[in-house]
């Protein structure tokens, strides 16, 4: 329990200085950015959207760093993100509200079924080692190599096109509403397989590689040559004893590599124009809208800590050293 | 705020063999990192692309930004990579870029690979408090997204240039070579010859610098490694998504025109195929340099020659690790062959 608790504190400590952090990035940029955002637009901002850029960038006032420092949390604590002024006047909130459960989903069950089958491979490629298995490896490391949104763009342009069966961009068929039939569904998930293996093909071979370094150094242990002597079963060994252990890092790493993938899947949604925050990020990006990408970078960070969590309370079952200590 | 203990066993399979001190490596051993034929490949190709840099402004073909009449044109002999849709030779653009690619790249490996021994190292060996608030520190990096944060800090920078971005990757990619290195600097303090020169009285700086740097020289040079393949990477997204200024080539630039031209649409593949295969050579050739020096330092990570022997007298044997086949012929006939007393040798 004081494992699990220790965390939460750690996560609860990252959070702020995140939360800082983006307190502080817009408040870096010389000069009157806003000045140049109005010209931008060209009078297309109303003066409410300009008053709320002059509170971003902390110069609407007088106030102290402080007390616009407490202000943002108060803001915060309202679940206030500012006006987006790309989709003005939807709040920003709403607007990440939108994308979010299409990232969700994407990364989630990519990210589980990359890691379920990169560590069962890594197992295969440790334990088998000098088998036709290695022979994957420096394949696994090409891929590894290669940035995500070029292999989606080499997938749209082999795969995708005009009368082929998967769709080169969006979430969903364009005359659809979204709503929970089957038809939308459908057409959902005809949408994410490309964006889905591309993102399952890059990320599993880091997995697979480190499980099958994991293996190597664990099959050398005095227990495994005890687990054989004993006269057990190769298959029994190699699960019970060796992929057991060999996992525990693996989980450890999962949650420093989270980032990482999610970093790496934004993009893939920016090449395939898929509707969920990485595509949106790129989008404020490009049209400057400082609220959206603050509160993107906020509810990503949050996302990942949250994951993070939920990989700590799953170390906590694989590992019972962990439970003892508390 | 301290680290779980599970962070501590991360980083044990890569330290294996570097759990002995060893003495400073003899040149034979040396040598033989660099025969291994990953790292020599590696190295090799790393090698090729810094010479790239250095001379591909000047070995360049046509200029890269000037326009010609050939517009789109697929690869030929006058335009090796094909044209654009303005009819600038890629291949033009390719070579030129590189410079960019890898002049960031390193920068940000050093500046991220000076932070990270800064940190780790201290953190390691001063212990304490200081120990507690550096890796809370590096823990924090660890777990926050690194790349919308460089996204962010980067498209507030207005027209970042090349140094810039550099530095911003740099400064946020620090955090997992502090925490590998903070873990090894953990189990070397504590070895007889660093008690030894801090008996005798060594300056705290002179242990750190002396007795216990090089000792981290391996691992040091995988995170500089590992981290300038993540500022390539990064780099190149961010040139892709428009935030580094695109006048300046690099190969993320060249992909950010295919994409924002409708290369994919009008079947342009050699636009954005030759910037994505230079990318992942590089970035192969860099974990392949990764692999020799962790093979290097835990020997077991090697991959097996063949594993299937056959015996004298006819068996197959499967070499495994932590088992030593016999391979004499025996004199009389096994009382019971099969699988399972393979297996159990």
């Amino acid at each position: 329990m004081t494992f699990l608790l220790r965390r939460l504190a750690f996560y609860l400590f990252t959070a702020w200085a995140a939360l800082t952090i983006n307190f502080f990035i817009p408040r870096m940029i010389p000069g009157d950015p806003v000045k140049s955002l109005v010209s931008r637009f060209q009078g297309q901002l109303s003066t409410d959207a300009i008053h709320s850029l002059y509170v971003l960038f902390g110069l609407d006032s007088d106030d102290s760093l402080w007390d616009q420092y407490v202000d943002y949390w108060r803001q915060l604590a309202h679940g206030d993100l500012g006006l987006s002024f790309t989709a003005f006047p939807s709040p920003v909130s709403e607007v990440i509200g939108d994308a979010l459960p299409w990232t969700l989903i994407l990364v989630g069950v990519t990210t589980a079924v990359s890691f379920v089958l990169g560590t069962g491979l890594g197992v295969l490629a440790g334990w088998r080692r000098g088998s036709w298995v290695d022979g994957l490896l420096p394949v696994t490391t090409f891929l590894s190599s290669v940035p995500y949104f070029w292999l989606g763009l080499v997938a749209i342009a082999v795969l995708a096109g005009p009368g082929s069966f998967f769709p080169s961009s969006g979430g969903y068929e364009p005359g659809l509403v979204p709503a929970l039939d089957s038809i939308f569904l459908g057409s959902a998930v005809q949408h994410s397989l490309l964006p889905a293996a591309t993102i399952l093909i890059s990320s599993m071979s880091g997995w697979i590689l480190s499980m099958r370094n994991m293996m190597v150094t664990v099959a050398a242990e005095d227990y495994i040559t005890v687990a054989h002597a004993k006269g057990l079963p190769e298959r029994r060994v190699a699960m019970s004893y060796a992929a057991r252990n060999a996992l525990l890092p693996n989980v450890a790493g999962f949650a420093l590599s989270l980032g990482l993938i999610v970093g790496g899947t934004l993009l893939v949604e920016i090449v395939f124009s898929y509707p969920g925050l990485g595509f949106l990020l790129f989008r404020a990006v490009s049209a400057k809208d400082y609220p959206l990408m603050q509160g993107i970078f906020l509810v990503i960070t949050l996302s990942v800590l949250v994951a993070n969590l939920l990989a700590d309370v799953v170390y906590l079952f694989l590992d019972p050293r962990t439970r003892k200590e508390g | 705020m301290s680290i779980p203990t599970s962070s501590v066993e991360q980083v044990i399979p890569e330290q294996g063999a570097m759990a002995q001190p060893s003495v400073q490596p003899s040149r034979r051993r040396r040598l033989r990192f660099v025969s291994g034929g990953k790292a020599a490949t590696g190295l090799a190709v790393a090698a090729g692309y810094v010479l790239l840099a250095v001379i591909g402004p000047w070995i360049a073909p046509y200029d890269p930004d000037a326009r010609s009449s050939d517009l789109l044109q697929p690869p030929s002999a006058a335009h090796w990579f094909g044209t654009t849709h303005l009819g600038q030779d890629v291949f033009s653009q390719i070579l030129v870029g590189t410079r960019g690619v890898m002049l960031v790249g390193l920068t940000a490996g050093v500046v991220a690979t000076v932070l990270s021994v800064l940190v780790g190292v201290t953190a390691g060996y001063l212990g304490g408090l200081a120990d507690d608030g550096l890796s809370a520190l590096s823990n924090v990096f660890l777990v926050i997204p690194a790349l919308p944060l460089i996204i962010i800090v980067t498209s507030t920078v207005s027209g970042a240039g090349d140094l810039v971005v550099a530095l911003v990757i740099g400064l946020t990619s620090w955090a997992w070579g502090a925490r590998v290195l903070r873990a090894q600097t953990l189990s070397l303090r504590r070895r007889d010859y660093v008690e030894a020169a801090r008996a005798t009285g060594e300056h705290t700086w002179r242990i750190i610098g002396f007795e216990i740097l090089p000792n981290l020289t391996a691992i040091i040079a995988s995170g500089f490694v590992g981290t300038v393949i993540f500022a390539v990477m990064s780099e190149i997204t961010l040139a892709f998504i428009g935030i580094s200024s695109v006048s300046s080539w690099n190969w993320g630039t060249i992909l950010f025109w295919a994409q924002s031209q409708q290369a994919l649409a009008q079947g342009a593949w050699w636009w954005f195929v030759p910037a994505g295969l230079a990318i992942a050579l590089l970035g192969t050739a860099l974990a392949l340099i990764n692999f020799g020096i962790d093979e290097f330092v835990s020997p077991r990570l090697r991959s097996a020659g063949r594993s299937r022997v056959r015996t004298a007298d006819g068996r197959t044997v499967r070499m495994r690790v932590g088992f030593t086949p016999v391979l004499a012929p025996r004199p009389a006939p096994p009382v019971a062959s099969g699988q399972r007393e393979e297996a159990g040798r």
